[in-house]
């Protein structure tokens, strides 16, 4: 056997996308069968499925393979079907036009190296036809064909055809998309296709066929600075071996890495594999076994690279999003974001833009609709390690997963938002001491008491009475309150949800600091949204408990110790929680505690002995006396 | 890398993948082609070992060198195998075509082994040139509780990111050979040496391209006695790889309704 046979290039992957009707299963159909792609006894099972439903050849239930498919008439579902052109491998992506199916579009869309954009030439660019080229351009297709479709319908006048072109291409201007060509084609007579058409002899560019033979083939990422996401560690026979795949750049034996976020180096010891030559060095789309010296242990999603190419890291991102949730997006809802083999607990802080479909520009929104477009701030209680997202590589490739493992959304990572530590080189040194000593010398540990509750509830007044009583009972314990923290801290923050959370987030990392130097904390912060608390014990982590400083809005606004509701409802405060802006009950506190009935005294005693049960070390354990 | 590197490289990713996310995992060993070019390559993933059993559903109709083939490598290579049978024709589906509902014991002897063994990731060898329903198929494709396939309804998957189950009862099943042609599966047979069961070469100008159960299985004419003959009979055929297989030609939706059942 010939080598050639062994080796050949990898198939390119072709999307074809487009409007509903505009014709892209015909197209496909039309392609497979004049470049002779279809096997023996396919073009009589479509000539009979399309007889018994009363039409002439459909060409488009060589794809539409599901039953629900060929009787509706419409594509479900991608599908993929390799297609060699020559001697190039190519894999045709059939992606469905209706807008309720865009996750399937997707799924068969983001790995295409170019697509095929298929706009009815007679009745232009639609609905759809924008939204997939909105997508084009954030899944990173750079390289677009488009097919100006049923010319025949436009007599194949070069006039009119020109007009509709030209249409088409001031829509793709305004997405930076640069079609590499425009083809005038019928794909149901064949004009164009794998044929010149005898009807456009004015055209003098290349058909279809000729055109996909000009796609380049995916440029190589080797040369690029090395990321190796660690996929999973396996312990095999007594040797420990790190998991995953080189998303760019080289491995060779004898590298120094930095492992993640920790900063901890490694040497690359050996590359291992089985039926395969030794090797001594592995590339980008590789997926390898290597050991590390020392024996370090790294983490699933721990990013491998060398010290002096460090990605972005920061825990505040500016993204793009396409979201495929049929509920709208809003401020403040959580999810895991996965990169590679990474996942991180993120809150959305703000919806910084949305995109209006009919004109594609962008406008300030409070919500991502359904199948939207959106740019948005992403706040993540750790710092994320990544590359912004790049055409051609795989960096950046934000996917939004909500508590259910469903996938809602895919977040293109621009770069660190502006509030950010961002870039800036951080090198956090961990402590000598232990919490466990500072616990011993103290009698009692660290920990985080987060009070919750509407304007008025008595957060503040609470949290004043118990601290004097824990201060009485040797406790070291401190107070912070949203005032407080206004005033210095966050002086710059206004009342705007993307600040509220930032707020937040603030206010649980000072919280996290003191609390890890042993003291006892507790933060009496009106924090109305459900996320934001999460956000705050996710920074927080061990040790956090939820106050919920419960009093009805009646007895709050009767109190109204600072004038607040007064201003509020008078309309010189707005976006006053309780009477403007939601306030999320807590569903399952840590402690419950109504200040509706009941004196200061009691309430602060219920607080602090909470507290005190929830930190003191048992007597024995404690090395004061 | 080379078209070959590329497909073992995604799909040692995916079996990766699936070892991590997917407890108990086990995969299906039909003692096929395909399936041993699987084996293989969970090999090249865990490095010489297959750190999860392999199933064989076995309908009894296998023929008999399969079964010479199943015990012989799961000796050589060390497997930790799981047998499992499937119930009568006479328990399945009457309304199925004939073949088919040969084909649906198969689909019924997988479910009853996926809850003995409470299996959250089924790795099975389809792939998308196959068959046009297999062409829709997802990598990781969730079942739900009655192991159906929602084909109107499939999760996105999209930059490697893969559906986990969400609830109890779903499963995933994991197709780790979906991007893979029938031609790649001979040639990396080749290169790699896999060994297979000699009913794919040809004796007195027949031999099998598909193996199924012996009865809805007919071997096709062929002279193609080596891997690198079949490989050169490939690139010139035209008929498709299940032409020898009756169920998916009883009626045009036969085999879409085995799969949304839970065929594979």
């Amino acid at each position: 056997m010939s080598n050639d046979i062994l080796r050949q290039d990898a198939a390119t992957p072709i999307v074809i996308v487009g409007h509903v009707d505009h014709g892209k299963s015909t197209l496909i159909g039309r392609l497979l069968h004049d470049t002779d792609n279809l096997p023996e006894g396919r073009v009589a099972q479509i000539i009979e499925s399309s007889r018994k439903r009363g039409l002439k050849v459909e060409w488009s239930f060589l794809l539409d393979s599901l039953q629900i498919e060929r009787d509706q008439g419409v594509t479900v579902d991608s599908t993929r079907i390799p297609f060699l052109l020559g001697n190039r491998q190519f894999v045709i992506v059939d992606a469905p036009g209706h807008r309720q199916f865009l996750r399937n579009m997707i799924t068969g869309a983001a790995d295409a190296e170019a697509a095929v954009l298929v706009v009815d030439a007679a009745e232009g660019a639609q609905e759809q036809t924008r939204r997939h080229a909105m997508l084009l351009r954030l899944i990173g297709i750079r390289h677009v064909i488009v097919l100006m479709n049923k010319v025949d319908l436009l007599d194949y006048d070069e006039q009119k055809i020109a007009a509709s072109e030209q249409a088409v291409a001031a829509l793709l201007k305004q997405l930076d998309i640069e079609p590499s060509l425009f083809i005038p084609a019928s794909a149901r007579e064949g004009d164009n296709i794998a044929s010149r058409s005898p009807q456009m002899a004015w055209y003098k560019g290349p058909t279809l066929t000729e055109a996909l033979a000009l796609v380049p083939s995916p440029a190589g990422r080797a040369d690029l600075p090395l990321r190796l996401p660690v996929q999973d560690v396996y312990r095999f026979d007594s040797k420990r071996v790190v998991a995953g795949r080189i998303e760019r750049g080289r491995v060779t034996v004898g590298d120094t890495l930095v492992i993640g976020t920790h900063g901890t180096t490694a040497r690359v010891a050996s590359i291992e594999s089985w039926h395969t030559a030794p090797q001594i060095s592995a590339v980008a789309g590789q997926s390898v076994a290597i050991t590390l010296e020392p024996d370090v242990i790294p983490d699933r999603g721990d990013l491998l690279h060398r010290p002096e190419e460090a990605p972005i890291r920061t825990a505040r991102i500016r993204s793009r999003l396409f979201w495929l949730r049929q509920e709208p997006l809003r401020v403040g809802e959580s999810f895991r974001l996965r990169l590679a083999t990474a996942e991180h607990q993120v809150t959305v802080a703000s919806i910084d833009s949305v995109v209006r479909l009919d004109d594609l520009t962008e406008h300030a929104s409070d919500h991502v609709p359904p199948e939207g477009f959106a740019e948005i701030t992403l706040a993540a209680s750790e710092s994320i390690l990544f590359d912004a997202f790049t055409p051609g590589t795989t960096d950046g490739r934000g996917v939004l997963v909500d508590r259910h493992q469903r996938i809602v959304g895919g977040a293109p990572l621009i770069g660190p938002a502006d509030i950010a530590s961002g870039t800036k080189a951080i090198h956090p040194t961990d402590s000598t001491v232990s919490l466990w000593d500072r616990a011993q010398a103290r009698g009692h540990r660290g920990g985080v008491f987060w009070m919750t509750g509407l304007p008025g509830a008595g957060k503040s007044t609470i949290a004043r009475a118990a601290e004097s009583r824990l201060f009485g009972q040797k406790i070291d314990v401190s107070v912070l309150d949203g005032d407080t923290l206004r005033a210095g801290l966050c002086a710059d923050l206004g009342f705007s949800e993307a600040d509220r959370t930032e707020n937040v987030r603030r206010a649980a990392a000072v919280a996290r600091i003191l609390a890890e130097t042993g003291q006892v904390v507790l933060v009496a912060l009106i924090s109305p949204r459900a996320a934001d608390r999460e956000l705050a014990r996710q920074v927080v982590g061990e040790g956090f408990h939820e106050i919920f400083v419960d009093a009805d809005q009646a007895t709050c606004e009767a109190r109204d110790p600072k004038g607040l509701y007064q201003a509020a409802r008078a309309g010189r405060i707005t976006g006053f929680t309780g009477i403007d802006a939601p306030y999320d009950t807590p569903a399952s506190p840590d402690l419950h505690l109504p200040t509706g009935t009941g004196s200061v005294g009691e309430v602060a005693d219920r607080l602090a002995a909470y507290v005190a049960d929830s930190v003191v070390l048992a007597e024995g354990t404690r090395r004061r006396s | 890398m080379d078209d070959l590197d590329q497909l073992e490289a995604q799909s040692i990713y995916i079996l990766r993948e699936a070892y991590r996310k997917l407890k108990p995992l086990a995969m299906l060993w039909s003692l096929g082609k395909d399936s041993n070019v699987m084996v293989w390559l969970a090999r090249k993933a865990f490095l010489g070992r297959v750190p999860f059993p392999v199933m064989h559903v076995d309908t009894g109709k296998k023929f008999p060198e399969m079964y010479r083939f199943r015990d012989e490598y799961t000796r050589k290579w060390e497997l930790e195998l799981l047998l499992g049978d499937c119930p009568p024709v006479e328990e399945i589906d009457p309304t199925l075509p004939p073949a088919a509902r040969s084909a649906a014991r198969k689909t019924a002897g997988l479910a009853t082994m996926i809850e003995k063994y409470k299996l959250e990731g089924v790795i099975a060898g389809i792939r998308r040139d196959e068959q046009a329903t297999r062409a829709k198929e997802r990598v990781f494709s969730p079942r739900g509780s009655s192991h159906k396939w929602d084909v109107r309804n499939q999760p996105p998957e999209f930059w490697d990111q893969y559906a986990t189950p969400h609830e109890e009862g779903v499963h995933i099943r994991v197709h780790p050979l979906l991007s893979w042609r029938e031609i790649d599966i001979w040639r990396y047979i080749e290169r790699e040496g896999i060994p297979l069961v000699d009913l794919y070469f040809s004796k007195n100008g027949k031999r099998y391209r598909s193996l199924g159960d012996q009865d809805i299985t007919s071997p096709i004419e062929s002279d193609a006695s080596t891997v690198a003959e079949v490989i050169t009979e490939l690139q010139t055929t035209r008929t498709s790889e299940r032409a020898g297989r009756a169920m998916d030609h009883e009626s045009e939706d036969a085999f879409e309704r085995l799969r949304v059942a839970g065929y594979l």
